[in-house]
């Protein structure tokens, strides 16, 4: 096993709570009707492309990238469209949607490959791994939903020496990686083989906290059993802080390279990729597979059953609590993805989508007193920052307005990781004006270069 | 069925909060304050008693009546400042001063700027002085320690000259002579002084519980201990009848209690590392000044004063480096 | 003694002397010749630099009004929203179109009661950040989330939050409809229209675009596209924006139909007065939405939201 390795500055160690780490994924039965929402990546929401009344298959597809930065979707289940309308999602708002009526049986499109088998070779090369990665609408599913294609395309000068696989899973609570990483481990591995040819390059790393033993151990023994396979693949423990699993703090932590601020991680020659993203991309490249499930963690210290779901897009959540043992009746606060970077969620009835990673259920008492106090400048959110930055001065300035200042204090390398507002003694939500200051100053610059 | 809350996120926070830390830096008082009532008995408990509830009270009155805001008394910071404030004071000072002393930290060193938090002084120092001007003789005359036990405990005080006032008046050769270089009574307290600092052990206690609770940092006080150690030790060194030897300089007087509890207050304080190692720095090389050279006797009061004054310039000038900003190189 | 006094005098006679010549000649080097008519255009604006003109301040549009006073011989499309332009035509010696005077209007009356709180927000009181966030605590996605930006931003304290209906209300004697609040609001909840005739107005007070089904379930007063009042109107004014009727300033007579065939109660008329018993608008108060068809559109309400427009008549 190699020597441990962290990020170097700040960041800090909330309770880990991984209680569902012991239970084995689920397959998560589907109910009669999916609401496929249209809009499940970073970027703009996919053009419908079937109408009321259309049979569609498992694995079809339904709607279809819009621009650069947007990705695929496709049907979860073979049914019939019942309407083309609006969800409201985990925030209230109504989002376009596809409502499948499902069929007993799923009849997969053509072409999809249905096999538990290994497949160990990699037929297609570089770019068309790219051109598939993108047909099948595989985005980042650590919760971003980055569209995995555009981070695998290297600009033109530009070359990849590593691809890092992001396997930290840094948020408490959440352990659908790691069991991922247990349960599918070949194919996992065969993922990072894949990527690394997408990318060209033959050194691979993954990137796991040492609070994972268990899948470190796994991982090297694999490795170290199928070495004509997986040669050039790495395991690399890291300490158990968060944010190790931040894009810029992972490959800091794994080569020592800073991504210079404002910049792409391709400028230190690293590529990184999540662990749901690569076995989805193994299942792509080898079965002809879209992304249409992922696995859910639904979990919670009230929840009965914290467990771990392989679920189709379309399930509506509050059928996964239920599952895992019905909603107590002491939850305050209902979080879509882990707790240090989830989204409150105002109706537990919204569709899972591709960057659903977890279903957190918190209780008061975890929400503990948050009444705000004033600043005591005891500069403890300056410390726990792992971008370097000071969050109590762009608070302030964020509060006022003042958008030169944010600008100039570096507010646009935040990478909202929360750090400075779990560590703050007096409860202020840094966090909240520092993403308002963000979002401001962000769209002055942009207005800016336009110009 | 709850409401469910809706938030940005991070959902889960520490444990830590305001009222935590003031009161974790008040236990650690605790030790420092039971052996100036071993030494100084009736009247230091009466002199903090009145000092923590004059600083309550100023406080409470102060936001009921005039800010009209939120009450924030139970946050604990009104009552340190009062525990820091009659740890800074003779034991026998008549009540009055304390009491004005309370007023004038709490309104004027804290209230006036807003409360806790927006204070540029450290507002127990601010009281001191304040009264150190106002009424000089009163503050300038200390009782000696005296073990309760010896004399009973509401023994008259008997006042005597601290061995810093030795020092500046007669020299090193005098202080020797009145039997106050013996470095065992030193360090547990039993000497002249204001009641809070006289007990090193006592205050170290305490400052190795703030460490361990990770309330304070290290690096400000090390800095001003070293500073003042190796400036001391410097001028020693030069002239050893004229300077006395270093370690004295560090147990005598205010600079323990001065160094860990008052210096690392976060509110006036630095920041960031470099900015705390300057602060220190600061406070050292000017405590030496006054002490060596200057009019006072005592100057750590002074030196964190003028360093806080100094703190929102070192704040500005020593930010923290920026993750993946490459730092301008000068050649 | 006296010696020193006299010469302390000198030194320090002679100093002044010295120092005001210097600064006399300085001043004379680096004088800016200024139009003095911008002083004079600057002095008949309000002064707030609200930037409601699109200029950094009134003395920037001051200066771009002599500017195009001088090349043009106009002042047409530079205005200040809370001032007649008339006065400052008339300092260069020209004639302005005329004023219309405006105000800013919350098109939200999804009060406590009106949109009851499903969820509860905590955090920062921003609504830029809280709209990124969810969709508010009715529920409704195009309602006013109540965290008062646009209170924040007014420079004429003529915003406030209602504590009651937690909805801001506009004062009518100090808006001078400059439309920051309008530029503010992330939801664009807020719109400038023009005060009208004797100050009666009449407009939708509702901005959901969604359908009347996804409306009604989180507010008993927004509007459902009905198209009622579209029907109703003898002028054409009223036009569907989505599914949002809205009433066209410019073409509206104030007439008052639409606002008694409203079934929601979403169209508010203020400052009419008090209707003859016999019609279908009872309330003593001025002309407040139709009679409401929905037990839900309570009075108590419209009576809250009314109050602070009342304040023009009375």
């Amino acid at each position: 096993m190699n020597p441990i390795k962290t990020f170097t500055k700040g960041g800090v160690h909330p309770e880990e709570n991984k209680l569902s780490a012991h239970m084995p994924i689920q397959d998560f039965p589907m109910p009669k009707q999916l609401i496929v929402p249209l809009g499940q990546c970073l970027g703009a929401p996919a053009d419908c492309i079937v109408k009321k009344g259309d049979r569609v298959l498992t694995g079809q597809l339904i709607g279809t990238a819009k621009g650069f930065v947007s990705a695929n979707v496709h049907s979860p289940a073979t049914g019939t469209v019942a309407k083309v309308d609006v969800v409201m999602d985990h925030t209230g708002y109504y989002k376009p949607a596809v409502f499948i009526d499902r069929e007993e049986q799923d009849e997969w499109a053509e072409g999809i490959l249905v096999t538990d088998e290994l497949l160990t070779d990699i037929k297609l090369d570089g770019k068309a791994i790219i051109d598939k990665v993108k047909e099948c609408g595989i985005v980042g599913m650590g919760g971003a939903t980055f569209p995995t294609h555009v981070k695998l395309m290297v600009p033109e000068g530009k070359k990849a020496e590593y691809v890092i696989i992001n396997a930290a899973e840094c948020e408490p609570y959440l352990t659908c990686d790691f069991r991922l990483l247990l349960e599918k481990t070949q194919e996992f591995l065969m993922g990072v083989k894949i990527v690394m040819k997408a990318v060209g390059t033959d050194k691979g790393i993954i990137g796991i906290e040492a609070n994972k033993m268990e899948a470190i151990e796994l991982l090297d023994k694999t490795i170290n059993e199928h070495k004509d396979l997986y040669s050039g693949i790495e395991v690399q423990p890291l300490k158990t802080k968060y944010p190790q699993g931040g894009e810029k703090q992972l490959i800091k932590a794994v080569t020592g390279r800073e991504v210079p601020s404002g910049k792409l991680p391709i400028e230190t020659g690293c590529v990184v990729v999540n662990v749901a993203s690569t076995y989805a991309i193994y299942e792509a490249i080898q079965k002809n597979k879209p992304l249409i499930e992922r696995v859910v963690t639904v979990t919670g210290k009230s929840v009965k059953h914290p467990s771990n779901f392989r679920v189709r897009f379309g399930v509506p959540a509050d059928l996964l609590i239920e599952a895992a043992g019905g909603l107590p009746d002491d939850i305050t606060d209902v979080i879509n993805g882990g707790p240090m970077m989830g989204k409150s969620v105002s109706v537990t009835s919204f569709p899972v989508m591709k960057g659903t990673s977890g279903i957190l259920l918190m209780t008061l008492h975890e929400a503990q007193d948050r009444r705000v106090t004033n600043c005591i400048r005891c500069g403890r959110c300056a410390i726990a920052c792992p971008m370097g930055l000071q969050p109590f001065l762009l608070h302030k300035v964020a509060k006022h307005n003042d958008f030169d200042e944010t600008e100039k204090n570096h507010i646009m390398d935040c990478i909202e990781c929360g750090s400075c507002e779990f560590t703050c003694p007096a409860n202020i939500p840094l966090l909240d004006y520092i993403r308002y200051g963000k979002a401001k100053t962000g769209a002055i610059i942009r207005a800016r270069n336009q110009k | 069925m709850n409401k469910y809350t809706i938030s940005g996120s991070p959902h889960v926070h520490s444990t830590e909060n305001t009222q935590k830390i003031m009161y974790r830096v008040i236990l650690a008082l605790v030790p420092a304050l039971l052996v100036a009532i071993y030494y100084f008995g009736w009247y230091a408990l009466r002199l903090t008693i009145v000092s923590v509830a004059a600083c309550m009270l100023t406080e409470w009155l102060i936001q009921k009546f005039l800010v009209k805001g939120p009450l924030t008394i139970n946050d604990g910071s009104a009552a340190l400042t009062g525990l820091l404030l009659a740890f800074n004071v003779p034991a026998n000072l008549p009540i009055w001063m304390v009491i004005a002393g309370s007023v004038f930290a709490i309104g004027v060193g804290k209230m006036a700027f807003g409360g806790l938090g927006k204070n540029p002084f450290n507002p127990a120092l601010v009281g001191r002085v304040f009264m150190l001007v106002s009424f000089p003789t009163a503050m300038t005359t200390w009782p000696q320690a005296q073990p309760f036990f010896d004399k009973g405990f509401f023994a008259d005080a008997v006042t005597g000259p601290t061995p810093l006032g030795i020092l500046k008046e007669s020299g090193v050769g005098t202080l020797a002579e009145m039997g106050d270089m013996q470095f065992l009574d030193m360090v547990l307290g039993n000497r002249g002084g204001a009641f809070g600092e006289v007990c090193a052990i006592a205050l170290i206690l305490g400052a190795i519980y703030l460490l361990c609770r990770k309330v304070i940092e290290i690096v400000t006080p090390l800095t001003i201990l070293l500073t003042v150690f190796i400036f001391t030790g410097i001028c020693h060194l030069i002239n050893p009848t004229q300077f006395i030897a270093p370690w004295y300089h560090l147990i005598y007087g205010g600079l323990i209690l001065g160094a860990f509890f008052m210096a690392t207050d976060m509110v006036t304080s630095p920041m960031t590392i470099r900015g705390k190692i300057l602060f220190g720095f600061g406070i050292g090389v000017i405590t030496v000044v006054i002490r060596l050279w200057g009019a006072y006797p005592e100057g750590v009061s002074f030196a964190i004063l003028i360093m806080n004054a100094l703190t929102p310039l070192i704040n500005k000038a020593f930010k923290p480096y920026v993750f993946g900003v490459v730092k301008p190189s000068k050649k | 003694m006296s010696n020193t006094l006299l010469i302390s005098l000198a030194v320090l006679g002679i100093l002044g002397g010295v120092l005001a010549v210097i600064l006399y000649f300085v001043a004379q080097k680096f004088k800016v010749e200024e139009n003095p008519l911008i002083d004079e255009a600057e002095a008949c604006l309000p002064g707030a630099n609200c930037g409601g003109c699109g200029f950094a301040g009134c003395r920037a549009l001051a200066e771009a009004c002599v500017k195009q006073a001088a090349e043009k011989g106009n002042i047409d499309g530079l205005a200040c929203p809370g001032t007649d332009m008339g006065k400052v035509a008339a300092v260069l010696g020209l004639t302005a179109t005329a004023f219309e005077p405006k105000i800013a209007v919350v098109r939200c009356n999804g009060s406590c009661q009106n949109s009851p709180s499903k969820v509860h927000y905590e955090g920062a009181d921003i609504c830029a950040f809280a709209n990124t966030l969810y969709a508010g605590e009715g529920g409704c996605s195009k309602g006013c989330l109540g965290l008062g930006d646009c209170v924040k931003k007014c420079n004429f304290d003529a915003l406030h939050i209602d504590k009651e209906t937690g909805l801001p209300v506009v004062d009518p004697d100090k808006c001078v409809g400059c439309g920051v609040c309008a530029k503010t609001c992330p939801r664009g909840i807020i719109e400038v229209r023009p005060r009208g005739k004797k100050d009666r107005r009449v407009y939708v007070c509702c901005s959901n675009t969604d359908k009347g089904a996804l409306v009604v379930k989180n507010c008993s007063v927004g509007c459902i596209g009905c198209q009622k009042c579209l029907k109703e109107c003898p002028f054409e004014a009223i036009e569907m924006r989505g599914n949002l009727a809205y009433i066209d300033p410019a073409k509206c007579k104030a007439c008052g139909k639409c606002v008694k065939v409203c079934p929601r109660g979403s169209i508010h008329a203020v400052n009419f007065p008090a209707p003859k018993p016999e019609g279908p608008i009872n309330d003593p108060k001025p002309l407040q939405g139709a009679e409401p068809v929905k037990p839900q559109a309570q009075p108590v309400e419209a009576k809250i939201e009314v109050k602070p427009e009342n304040t023009v008549t009375a």
